[in-house]
C-alpha cells in the first residue's frame, strides 16, 4: 500500500503543506493582510475581487480555502463595514478545529495596529505548527485536482492521457480525484453519464453540462465549436476534441458532481473520481478545486503555463518536449517522452503518480520553489444565472449577437 | 523510426507523433509500449493526425480514448490516414463548424 507523509489536522484530514492563511473577506483589507503575511514564515494572504456584497458562491470558496487541510491556521482580516463578514468565514472554517483568529481594522484602530497585532498572532501560530511532524497516511486521505491550460496538440495525445493513468492509479488505491472545467466537458455528456455510479449522478452530469451549454448559447458561443486549427491539427470530430480534455481525469466511475454555485458548495463525500461544476479559466478553476479539498494539483500544459496556487502544490506536466526544454524552470514532468517512444503512456503515468505522492510528502514543485501564490475566486453573474432560469432554452440560439438579445427578452 | 501512439487499448486508431511521408514505416505502440504493428504509409500524414489500426468499412465506429469519436464514411485500410474525409461525427457534422465559420 502506498503512503504519503502529511500533517494530521484536528478533524482527521491531512495537510501536505503547513500554510498559515491570512484571509480577507474582500480586497479593501488585502494590503494590511499582505503586510502581516510577509513578516511571518509560511504565511500567505489571499482575497477576492467581487466586492463586499454578500454572495454564497464567493463566501463558500473562501471558506473552503480556509478549511483545506494544507492550511494549519487562519487569520481573518476584515475592514469592518463589508456585508461578507469575517464572522461568516470563521463560522465556516471553525468546524475543522484549526486555529481561526479575527482582526477587524475599523475596530482595531487602523491598519498599523491591525498589522502589529496580526503579526503577533501569526508568529504564535507559526511557532506552534512548527512542532507538527509529517506522518504516514494512506492515499484515502489524499485528493488530487487535475487541470489543463495552455493546451496544444500534445495535450490530448500525451499529457492528459498520462495524468489520466496517474488519476486511475490514485483512485484504485483509495484516493480522490476531481476535475472541473464544465465548458470542456460539452459534447461528452453521454460518456461521462455512462460512467456515473448511479442514475441520479448521470442526471446531475447531464444537468450540469446542459446548463453550461445554455450559458454559452446565451453568450452567442457554439459550445460544439471546432476551429480550423483544431481540424488541421488532426482533431476529426467534437467528440475527439472533448475526450482529449476529459481524459486527464482518468477512466474510473464518477461518484458525483460537486456544486460551486449559490445553491451550495460540495465537498466529496467518499473517495473516487468527482466532477466539479466550475469555470474553464485555469487559476479560478484550480482555486475552486482546492477549496473543495484538493491538497495537490496536476496541471497539464502544451504551450507552457507557469501558475501555482496559494496553498496547494501545482505539478506542471507538458506533453510537448520543446516546451519542456524551453521552460524547464516551470515544467515538472516531460510527458513528451511518450512521443518518440522512449517512454510509454503507462510509464509516464506511473511516474506522475509517484511524483504526486512525493509532492504530497513534501517535495516542492517548480511553481512552489518560485513562490507563485496564484489565487482567484470565480463568481458567475447572479443576474445572468437568474435570466437563464426564467428563459426557455429554445429562445437561446447559437451565433453571434442575436442570441444574447434573445436571452434577455422572455424574462422581461 | 516514426511512431504512432494508441492511447487506449480499445482504440482502432493511433496518432502519429511526427510528420510521416509516403513509404515511411510507422511503429505503432500500445499504452504499455508494446509494438502493435509497423505499417508502411501509402500517403503523407501530419503530426497529431490518426491512422487506422484495423480495416474499417463504411458505418464502422472509430474508437479513440476508448470511446466512439465518429463513424467511418468510406472504407479505410490498415495504416491509412483517418480524418474528416473518411469519418463523420456521430453527433454534429464537423464540416458545419469549419465551412460555416460558426
Amino acid at each position: 500500500m502506498t503512503v504519503f507523509y502529511g500533517y494530521e489536522r484536528p478533524d482527521g484530514s491531512v495537510g501536505v503543506r503547513n500554510h498559515l492563511l491570512v484571509l480577507t473577506p474582500m480586497d479593501c483589507s488585502i494590503e494590511p493582510a499582505r503586510k502581516i503575511a510577509v513578516q511571518v514564515e509560511g504565511a500567505v494572504a489571499v482575497t477576492q475581487h467581487h466586492g463586499c456584497g454578500f454572495d454564497w458562491m464567493v463566501a463558500n470558496t473562501l471558506i473552503g480555502t480556509g478549511r483545506n487541510p494544507n492550511v494549519a491556521g487562519v487569520l481573518l482580516v476584515g475592514l469592518g463595514c463589508e456585508s461578507l463578514t469575517c464572522e461568516v468565514l470563521a463560522e465556516g472554517i471553525q468546524p475543522t478545529g484549526k486555529p481561526v483568529e479575527t482582526l477587524v481594522i475599523q475596530e482595531e484602530g487602523g491598519s498599523v495596529r491591525t498589522t502589529e497585532k496580526g503579526v503577533k498572532i501569526l508568529r504564535k501560530m507559526a511557532e506552534e505548527i512548527s512542532e507538527l511532524k509529517r506522518e504516514p497516511f494512506p492515499l484515502s486521505k489524499l485528493m488530487l485536482a487535475v487541470e489543463c491550460g495552455g493546451s496544444d496538440a500534445t495535450s490530448g495525445l500525451a499529457a492528459n492521457p498520462a495524468v489520466g493513468v496517474a488519476a486511475d492509479m490514485l483512485v484504485d488505491e483509495g484516493g480522490t480525484v476531481v476535475f472541473g472545467e464544465t465548458q470542456e466537458m460539452t459534447g461528452t455528456q453521454h460518456v461521462l453519464a455512462r460512467r456515473a455510479v448511479d442514475a441520479g449522478v448521470a442526471e446531475a452530469i447531464h444537468a450540469m453540462i446542459g446548463r453550461q451549454e445554455l450559458r454559452m448559447r446565451a453568450a452567442g458561443i457554439d459550445s460544439r465549436f471546432m476551429s480550423k486549427g483544431n481540424v488541421e491539427g488532426g482533431l476529426t470530430t467534437i467528440e475527439e476534441k472533448s475526450l482529449g480534455a476529459i481524459r486527464k481525469g482518468g477512466t474510473r466511475p464518477i461518484q458525483g458532481v460537486l456544486g460551486t454555485g449559490r445553491e451550495g458548495f460540495d465537498y466529496p463525500s467518499r473517495p473516487g473520481l468527482w466532477l466539479q461544476d466550475g469555470t474553464g479559466w485555469d487559476v479560478p478553476s484550480v482555486t475552486g478545486m482546492v477549496a473543495a479539498g484538493a491538497q495537490v494539483v496536476a496541471f497539464t500544459t502544451g504551450r507552457g503555463s507557469t501558475t501555482g496556487h496559494a496553498i496547494a502544490p501545482v505539478l506542471k506536466v507538458t506533453g510537448n518536449p520543446g516546451t519542456y526544454s524551453r521552460m524547464v524552470d516551470n515544467m515538472d514532468v516531460n510527458a513528451g517522452a511518450i512521443l518518440d517512444g522512449s517512454e510509454t503512456l503507462h510509464s509516464v503515468g506511473e511516474g506522475i503518480f509517484r511524483d504526486v505522492v512525493e509532492v504530497a510528502s513534501g517535495r516542492m514543485t517548480k511553481a512552489e520553489v518560485l513562490g507563485y501564490h496564484d489565487f482567484i475566486v470565480y463568481k458567475t453573474s447572479g443576474l445572468a444565472e437568474r435570466l437563464l432560469e426564467v428563459c426557455p432554452p429554445e429562445a437561446l440560439r447559437g451565433g453571434r449577437g442575436r442570441s444574447s438579445e434573445a436571452a434577455l427578452e422572455p424574462g422581461f | 523510426m516514426a511512431k504512432a501512439i494508441q492511447i487506449d487499448e480499445r482504440d482502432n486508431v493511433a496518432t502519429v507523433t511526427s510528420d510521416v511521408g509516403v513509404g515511411d514505416v510507422v511503429e505503432v505502440l500500445s499504452p504499455e509500449g508494446e509494438v502493435l504493428m509497423r505499417p508502411q504509409m501509402t500517403g503523407a500524414v501530419s503530426f497529431g493526425h490518426k491512422i487506422a489500426l484495423k480495416g474499417l468499412v463504411k458505418g464502422d465506429q472509430v474508437v479513440k480514448y476508448g470511446e466512439v469519436i465518429g463513424v467511418a464514411s468510406s472504407p479505410i485500410g490498415v495504416g491509412v490516414w483517418v480524418h474528416t474525409h473518411n469519418v463523420e461525427s456521430a453527433t454534429v457534422p464537423t464540416s458545419v463548424y469549419v465551412e460555416g465559420g460558426a
